[in-house]
């Protein structure tokens, strides 16, 4: 077994765990936190991300052993004060969920990309989430939903567009 | 008091007589929650990542099962020996074939699987041993123990090598030699049909193999209790069906188990079958009375598979040079794999649909399915009528371009009127086709770009229908499909149960604003209970695009059950008649006098304290199908869809790449319950579709073309989001009686035209041809070779294999004065 401690979501843990484990399995089986999922293991569709010192990496290619000293965030760490985060809200509104499987992923890829460019463009938005599958929703409500949290998160007043939510 | 608490149910005639007509409350003019963008009941778990897939789950001393898979396409197996994976230090048991020798599957016709192979082995991926250890390492190192000997049977890995090979077969019950199933059906005389054309034309179509891809990987749990109760929880799209199969090959009581279906992680028709995996959990749970888990690996999803058909086609149409089509004849060949799964049904799919949305008089429909050494093919969305579909919107596009037709003035010509009963007596209802294709037409400014963008860039039109649930069940039963128990709790709340299975399509959603709407209340006040079969009534489950029908109009009756009942106390209490009540804003209320009201909780606590507790059911089944022909239970449904899709695409001869900046799409929905919710499944539908027209495929490697070549996400390739394409999506809503409050199908439709809407771009802007998909940057580099140098600018197949075919099955057609029966004796062709 192998010991390390870490910071994850915020607070400090101390965890062990046979030391082949991944970040992905650490996670998921000795922390409890299934918010984060899977799809492959093999890093192929960014189903497992988290954000690693606020980087996003794909925590099934990470071993839990090099994650000590580190800062670790999932999804279980958005909603604060039994409030959900503004990405949570707009992915929530659009219909940016669909099944919910890769939703964790594509949120904390995207809190990563608004912590970085606040006002990102379509382009720079595609750009961040490419690394990400989504089977249900074809990303349409995901650009959309990034976009309007970004405007919030920015202070403006921003609600969805008609077409969005109706179409035309 | 015992003596006056009843029950409302549809078996109980005389007290549905005493109850007041529901037509006697009033109706608000505007529904307050039916059309609305809500958000889906479900959206803060999934956006919390609170939602408990079936790998989140796990259990005190739980087990991991691993399944050891044949390494060979086809063979004998001779002896497995387990003895050395026995003894591995945390193996506590190991199965194999014999352990469960009773065969399994989803058709009734096609009970084809066994849990663990018996005699032989059919695909490389198909389960010989199942292992069950503390630790996944453990059961993996036992897989590497086990010692199977197999003696190689020549293997087939196309459709037409299982035409040209009856022997030895893959499954003695074939129609015929490494035919599964074959089809003939005529109705009318299509040869004097097509004789009265002004034009005949023929063309050849492949479509090849893709697969659902859902992220999350299927899993399931098994627990085993003392007391002789089985539960399994289980990323499944149909619990049900999964509740059969296991009583079935464990020989249990149905009433002993329990299968909760866990929400799952995308399905798109890829968790419907139930599976091997599931059922050896469950007997390893039984057999260590310990829970047992299994979570497959993505390579053993793509084994899993039950994906698109590899499908050929043969069309042979003849028109009036208006367009009026006079007579069609169709023929499809689907590679089905190892495995019965649906495929009966999915071949009876590539030849049911074609006569929904235009008008074909006399159709003749010829399918084949092979047996061949590879995954087992199945349901995936669209569920063998996106095949045909792209091949009669290519075919249309040619015959179009030889008549000089604009391709959308062709089709606006020759819609099937609503209302009517095909060729094939498939009754359609609402039918809203044309006022899609004026839609996408005018928003894609199609008429100031069809032949005249520069070369390189183009736009292709297409069309399309699909079902909202299949009229029959999958085995033969006269209950309903689907039901609904409601429980109005005093606090005023309301439980809804029902046996639907949400797999992000937001069925448990659409529960929730129906029985909002009827009784007046926010839908968040209501708690959904589902996909439970020791809670919920029945659903057949999420397929076919029949939740929000099925489902809708059970709820629909259940709530206006509980509606009257209260508005029955309410009334007497507030001393106003029933035919006065409303319910609107959490309260029940005389429409004429708003203040003169009470509570939902109030008029709840009225009715419970007269009649005990509350609680109503719902329950639908679809309407009895027009045809009585052998073969008439595919393409019936309460229902059809429509789509019109244009797409504009580039395409770079340098490369063949084809790229799609935009596509434009109108669904006919009926009526939306949630806007925002089929604002998603159109634009879901556009990028799978996008997918399969351009770059997904199931493909084999080897000699003999059964190893599957790219057995993981990163080789499958699918849309990521530099692919995706904008989408335009216009919402026709022509309310068809059958669906709750107008509402029809929109999972599926809208795929359908995206494959033939591109195929048609492709030639609009570079004048080849590419009759197969995905059309991939090496066919429109041939065909574009092939034009260069004056040959035909065209890629796609050249032939169709001889095949068996029965003699035809003869049905008249309603015009022609049938019945929807066959005639059975031999009738020489009516002139």
């Amino acid at each position: 077994m192998a010991t390390i401690t870490f910071e994850v979501n915020g607070e400090r843990e101390e965890v062990a765990f046979a030391p082949h484990k991944t970040l992905l399995e650490v996670l998921r089986e000795d922390l409890g936190l299934t918010g984060t999922k899977h799809g492959c293991e093999l890093g192929e569709c960014g189903t497992c991300t988290v954000l690693l010192d606020g980087t996003p990496v794909l925590s099934c290619l990470v071993l839990g052993l090099a994650c000590a000293g580190h800062a670790v965030r999932t999804v279980e760490a958005m909603a604060q004060g039994g409030k959900l985060h503004p990405l949570q809200e707009t992915f929530a509104d659009l219909g940016a969920a669909q099944c919910g499987y890769c939703t964790p992923a594509f949120l904390l890829a995207a809190e990563a990309l608004l912590a970085a460019n606040p006002k990102p463009t379509r382009d720079e938005i595609k750009d961040a989430l490419a690394g990400n599958l989504c089977r249900c929703t074809g990303y349409i409500k995901i650009y959309e939903a990034v976009e309007l949290a970004a405007a919030r998160m920015r202070g403006e007043s921003a609600e969805p567009t008609r077409e969005s939510l109706y179409g035309r | 008091m015992a003596d006056k608490r009843r029950t409302v149910g549809r078996s109980d005639s005389r007290t549905e007589k005493r109850l007041p007509s529901d037509s006697q409350t009033v109706r608000l003019s505007e529904h307050r929650v039916v059309g609305k963008a809500l958000r889906k009941v479900d959206a803060v778990a999934k956006v919390t990542g609170a939602t408990r897939f079936a790998d989140d789950l796990a259990f005190p001393r739980m087990l991991y099962c691993r399944l050891l898979r044949s390494t060979q396409p086809h063979a004998r197996i001779v002896s497995i020996d387990v003895t050395a994976a026995k003894q591995l230090d945390g193996v506590q048991a190991v199965l194999t074939g014999p352990d469960l020798p009773i065969p399994f599957g989803i058709l009734p016709v096609s009970q084809d699987e066994h849990t663990l192979c018996v005699e032989k082995v059919r695909f490389i991926g198909d389960p010989v041993a199942a292992v069950a250890a503390t630790t996944e390492e453990t059961a993996t190192a036992a897989l590497d123990l086990i010692k199977v000997v197999y003696e190689p049977l020549k293997s087939f890995d196309s459709a037409e090598a299982a035409v040209a090979h009856p022997e030895p077969q893959i499954h003695d019950y074939a129609d015929s030699g490494n035919l599964h199933k074959l089809i003939n059906l005529e109705f009318g005389d299509v040869e004097a049909g097509i004789g009265e054309a002004d034009l005949v034309r023929e063309d050849l179509f492949f479509f090849e193999g893709s697969t659902h891809l859902p992220m999350e990987q299927h899993a399931a749990v098994a627990t085993w209790s003392p007391d002789g109760k089985l539960t399994l929880w289980t990323s499944t799209q149909t619990p049900h069906y999964v509740h059969r199969a296991l009583a079935k090959v464990l020989e249990l009581p149905a009433a002993r188990i329990r299968v909760i279906a866990t929400p799952n992680g995308g399905g798109f028709g890829g968790k419907s079958d139930p599976f091997n995996h599931e059922i050896a959990v469950a007997k390893l749970a039984m057999i260590t009375g310990r829970p047992v888990k299994i979570t497959l690996t993505r390579e053993e999803v793509f084994y899993c598979h039950r994906g698109r058909h590899p499908t050929l086609m043969w069309v042979r149409t003849g028109v009036k040079r208006d367009g009026t089509i006079t007579g069609m004849h169709f023929r499809s060949l689907l590679d089905g794999g190892a495995y019965g799964s649906y495929g009966v049904a999915s071949t009876y799919y590539t030849g049911a649909l074609q006569t929904v949305t235009y008008n074909v008089p006399r159709y003749h429909f010829q399918g084949a399915r092979a047996f061949t050494n590879k995954a087992p093919c199945g349901p995936k969305r669209g569920h063998g009528t996106p095949q045909p579909r792209f091949a009669l919107e290519v075919h249309l596009d040619k015959i179009a371009e030889q008549l000089g037709i604009d391709p959308a003035e062709l089709r606006l010509k020759t819609l099937v009127p609503p209302n009517s009963l095909t060729a094939n007596y498939l009754r359609v209802g609402s039918m809203g086709l044309g006022k899609c294709i004026a839609k996408v037409v005018e928003g894609s400014e199609w008429k100031k770009k069809f032949r005249k963008l520069p070369e390189g860039r183009g736009v292709g039109l297409a069309c399309s229908s699909y079902i909202s649930g299949a009229g029959l069940p999958i085995y033969w039963n006269n209950m309903p499909h689907s039901g609904v128990q409601l429980k109005c709790d005093r606090g005023g709340g309301v439980t809804v149960f029902c046996g639907s299975t949400e797999i992000g399509q937001g069925s448990d959603s659409i529960l929730a604003y129906i029985v909002a709407e009827v009784l007046g209340i926010d839908p968040f006040d209501i708690a959904v209970v589902t996909a439970d079969t020791d809670l919920t009534p029945v659903d057949l489950g999420s397929y076919s695009s029949r939740v929000t029908l099925m489902t809708g109009n059970a709820a629909l009756q259940a709530a206006e059950r509980a509606r009257q009942i209260l508005a029955l106390h309410a009334g007497k209490k507030l001393e106003v008649p029933v035919e006065r009540l409303t319910f609107a804003d959490g309260r029940v209320f005389d429409a004429k006098d708003r203040k003169r009201g009470m509570t939902f909780a109030e008029a709840i606590q009225l009715a419970e304290a007269a009649e005990g507790t509350v609680g109503t059911v719902g329950s639908y089944t679809p309407p009895m199908s027009a045809g009585k022909y052998r073969g008439a239970g595919v393409g019936p449904s309460p229902a059809y869809s429509y789509s019109a899709c244009v797409a504009e695409v580039n395409v770079d001869p340098e490369t063949g790449i084809v790229r799609v900046p935009t596509i434009w799409i109108a669904h006919d929905v009926g009526r939306s319950i949630n806007a925002a919710s089929v604002i998603g499944q159109v634009e879901g539908s556009i990028y799978m579709g996008l997918g399969e027209a351009l770059m997904e495929e199931m493909t084999y490697r080897g000699d003999l073309k059964v190893v599957h070549k790219i057995p993981s996400l990163l080789e499958y390739k699918s849309p990521t989001t530099l692919e995706m394409c904008d989408v335009v999506t216009y919402l026709v809503e022509d309310p068809d009686p059958n669906g709750p409050f107008g509402a029809k199908e929109v999972g599926q439709g809208p795929l359908l035209p995206v494959m033939p809407a591109v195929a048609n771009a492709v030639y609009d802007a570079v004048g080849v041809r590419v009759d197969e998909v995905p059309i991939t940057p090496e066919k429109v580099l041939k065909a574009l070779r092939g034009k260069g140098k004056g040959e035909a600018a065209r890629f796609g197949p050249t032939s169709f294999p001889d095949i068996p075919w029965p003699e035809p099955m003869r049905v008249p057609t309603p015009w022609e004065g049938g019945d929807g029966k066959a005639v059975t004796a031999k009738v020489s062709p009516a002139v």
